[in-house]
């Protein structure tokens, strides 16, 4: 795996060795000092273009667990507003050493150029580009439900026949669209529900079968369901208009407890975060016990310790 | 100045000499005699009336980083073009007759080619109020064409007010059709693609909708509209129905909208980023059949060069256009001629005659025949060659052509009697 750019791109060999890996890393939790000296000497240079808090810090503790060194640089606001070069910023951070590159981005397709141009020769892993893609996510995703849905024996496994029901604005999020290409690799059903605003035009070609209605996708009684943060800028009409009011929206598409009551008892919960209480997910409903979000979170360490370790040790053979 | 180009085949007919004299072609025939003439062998080439361009971006005055009037007629010539129009999304705006002579001016100078000024419809192309239209005709760059290319003349009265003062010397407004509010952010082709690669949408029907709303405005006031690169296939229908109405509407057809598809996007390569975004197939073919048929009156570059750094970066954050006036004729005879959808003389129909007429530009677009001017192109159909951006004559390197091997060049450009283009090497 030179670099991890979209989810896609992974065959399930791949997704299962990053899995199984994951599993490995989580094991390091067990011992007294929670830290492996894989990585010591490398250098993991972080460039986040776009805040985003929980992405970094996850990749930051993921890399100082193997023992790499951490360039950190984050711009405020977007590249184009700061003037900040992608390729200026790529190649002084190489220049001081960095041999692997986490990049977030506010536009998508930025870590396939970073990857692709010619500026760095280095492994990119995608941190999540505009509406594109963020295949670390999608990876915890499965990392997450494996271990729910399929048991104590999952290593080596993957999730055929396991129904996914995604919910929200599928037109604007990179975890749907990772999520979606992964979830297929792996052979999960996926259903997308959302109003017809928040679907992208040419969605009937994808994977997945496309629902308006959130009621009808939970008496199909899903396995795992996951919610899709609600922009509030995106919410009225002043600012886009892809629905008419947020009440109206968690009327149609948000999960509360009577739709949690619905879903078979086995069914699991995930967020990609941070929610949007009371939008498309109730308070009541965020804190339940099926709800896997926070384990998510810690899950998305493991799996970005195996990414980074299958990166840099493949690069270092190569 | 006489030059005497042997065996060359006008129109792709049976091989002839033409020899010019000053600015005029003087004679045609077989076995003319040398004389005085400088003897230029075209065996082999085809000879064409010299090619016009309603739609260059010569980017001077103000960014001359990107190309200035000489670089970019210096690339004209390269491409066997002898006329371009000179988009008016300059810094300075051409929206007053002192700028619009300047550029005429500037191209006068460089001597490469004609440089007919296009005049802003409205002020700074800000589309809130009208240009001083009639002072930029009667100015000594006398324009006849107005665009805000680049914006759209979204506002339906200030469009409709443009259609009909223009009527008063004959003038022609050419709308860069694009509905702004549906396409706020866009970055691409609306489609399977951009829901795939996560690129904000153009949706075809942005353009639809204007060109829709100008030509029932273009018959309401009677006036004349040209339609810019289009792009689409309901957009041809639209077209197609108007000329059928009597509407008095010409289009244009850019060569890498009939050559080149939205999946180019998936490289996230911002050199094939362009407004209007690349389409789909079925609207590539949709615009081959209307070429064929005349729906589509003219081929237009739309030659839109950048400093490097537009295209250098990531795809959002790179500069719409590309450059086009070296690589258009290699383009239409690899997807118009060699597919038998245009024979020479309808190269030379959208490419120079039907472009002379919309632009009003008298001495160009006229065949080559005795006692015409001496505009010509002389086009080697067997040289194919691979285009390096960096080795054309244009100030900037943002060709979606780079490392494309194209099927023949132009060889010869011949402009009001001088040699601006010989062997492939523009003349100094």
């Amino acid at each position: 795996m030179k670099h991890l750019l979209n989810a896609g791109d992974l065959d399930i060999a791949e997704v299962l060795t990053i899995l199984d890996t994951a599993e490995t890393m989580r094991d390091t939790n067990k011992r007294s000092i929670r830290k492996l000296p894989a990585l010591a000497g490398r250098t993991v240079a972080l460039m986040f273009f776009e805040d985003s808090t929980r992405t970094r810090l996850s990749f930051e503790a993921a890399a100082k667990r193997l023992s790499a060194d951490v360039l950190n640089f984050s711009a405020k606001g977007s590249s184009l507003s700061k003037g900040e070069s992608l390729k200026d910023t790529a190649q002084t951070l190489a220049a001081m050493g960095a041999e692997a590159f986490v990049i977030r981005h506010s536009a998508s397709g930025a870590a396939h150029r970073l990857a692709h141009s010619g500026w760095i020769d280095a492994p990119i892993i995608n941190g999540g580009d505009g509406t594109h893609q963020h295949p670390t996510q999608a990876l915890l995703d499965a990392f997450t439900m494996r271990r729910h849905l399929v048991g104590d024996d999952r290593l080596g496994k993957d999730l055929s026949g396991k129904k996914v029901v995604i919910v929200g604005d599928i037109l604007h999020s990179r975890v749907a669209r990772s999520n979606l290409d992964l979830l297929s690799t792996l052979g999960a059903e996926v259903t997308l529900v959302a109003p017809p605003t928040l679907l992208p035009v040419g969605i009937g070609n994808w994977p997945a079968t496309i629902r308006y209605s959130l009621d009808e996708a939970i008496e199909e009684g899903p396995d795992a369901i996951m919610m899709l943060r609600v922009q509030h800028e995106r919410m009225t009409g002043s600012g886009g208009g892809f629905f008419p009011s947020p009440e109206e929206y968690h009327r149609l598409y948000g999960l509360n407890m009577e739709r949690m009551g619905k879903l078979p008892s086995h069914t699991i919960l995930l967020h990609p975060g941070p929610m949007n209480r009371g939008l498309e997910i109730s308070a009541e409903a965020a804190d339940q016990d099926r709800s896997v979000v926070l384990e998510q979170v810690e899950n998305g360490v493991y799996v970005r310790m195996a990414v980074l370790y299958l990166s840099l040790a493949n690069e270092a053979t190569a | 100045m006489s030059i005497l180009f042997t065996n060359a085949s006008i129109l792709g007919a049976e091989p002839t000499d033409i020899r010019t004299e000053g600015a005029t072609i003087a004679e045609i025939g077989t076995g003319l005699p040398a004389g005085d003439s400088l003897v230029i062998d075209a065996s082999g080439l085809i000879a064409l009336p010299g090619l016009i361009d309603l739609h260059t971006h010569l980017r001077q005055p103000g960014r001359e980083d990107a190309e200035t009037v000489l670089s970019g007629t210096k690339a004209a010539a390269a491409g066997g073009f002898t006329c371009v129009h000179a988009m008016a999304n300059t810094t300075p705006t051409q929206d007053t007759a002192g700028v619009v002579e300047q550029v005429a001016k500037l191209g006068k100078k460089a001597g490469y080619a004609y440089v007919q000024p296009v005049g802003a419809v409205t002020v700074g192309l800000k589309g809130e109020r009208l240009a001083e239209l009639e002072a930029m005709f009667e100015s000594r760059a006398n324009v006849t064409m107005f665009s805000d290319d680049g914006q759209c003349v979204s506002d339906p009265v200030l469009m409709r007010r443009a259609l009909e003062y223009v009527r008063s010397f004959g003038g022609v407004i050419a709308q860069h059709a694009q509905e702004p509010r549906l396409t706020e952010g866009a970055q691409m082709h609306e489609g399977d693609v951009s829901a795939e690669i996560g690129l904000a949408g153009w949706p075809a029907v942005a353009e639809e909708s204007i060109i829709a709303r100008d030509c029932l405005l273009t018959q309401h006031v009677g006036s004349r509209l040209h339609v810019l690169h289009v792009s689409t296939k309901g957009s041809v229908e639209l077209i197609r129905w108007a000329k059928a109405q009597g509407i008095n509407v010409t289009a244009e057809a850019t060569p890498h909208h009939i050559s080149l598809d939205h999946s180019k996007a998936r490289s996230y390569d911002p050199r094939f980023k362009v407004n209007p975004p690349l389409r789909t197939e079925t609207d590539i073919a949709a615009l081959k059949e209307a070429i064929a048929d005349g729906t589509i009156d003219t081929i237009g570059t739309d030659h839109a060069p950048h400093p490097v750094e537009g295209k250098d970066c990531e795809w959002a954050a790179g500069a719409f256009g590309m450059t086009g006036l070296e690589t258009a004729l290699p383009v239409i005879h690899h997807e118009l001629v060699n597919s038998g959808i245009l024979d020479w003389a309808g190269v030379a129909r959208v490419m120079s005659t039907k472009p002379a007429e919309i632009g009003g530009i008298a001495d160009q677009g006229r065949p080559i025949a005795v006692g015409e001017p001496a505009n010509m192109c002389f086009y080697d159909p067997d040289a194919p060659f691979t285009v390096r951006g960096a080795e054309q004559n244009t100030k900037s390197t943002n060709t979606p052509w780079e490392g494309v091997t194209l099927p023949g060049r132009v060889m010869h450009t011949v402009f009001r009697g001088h040699l601006t283009c010989r062997e492939g090497k523009v003349t100094e």
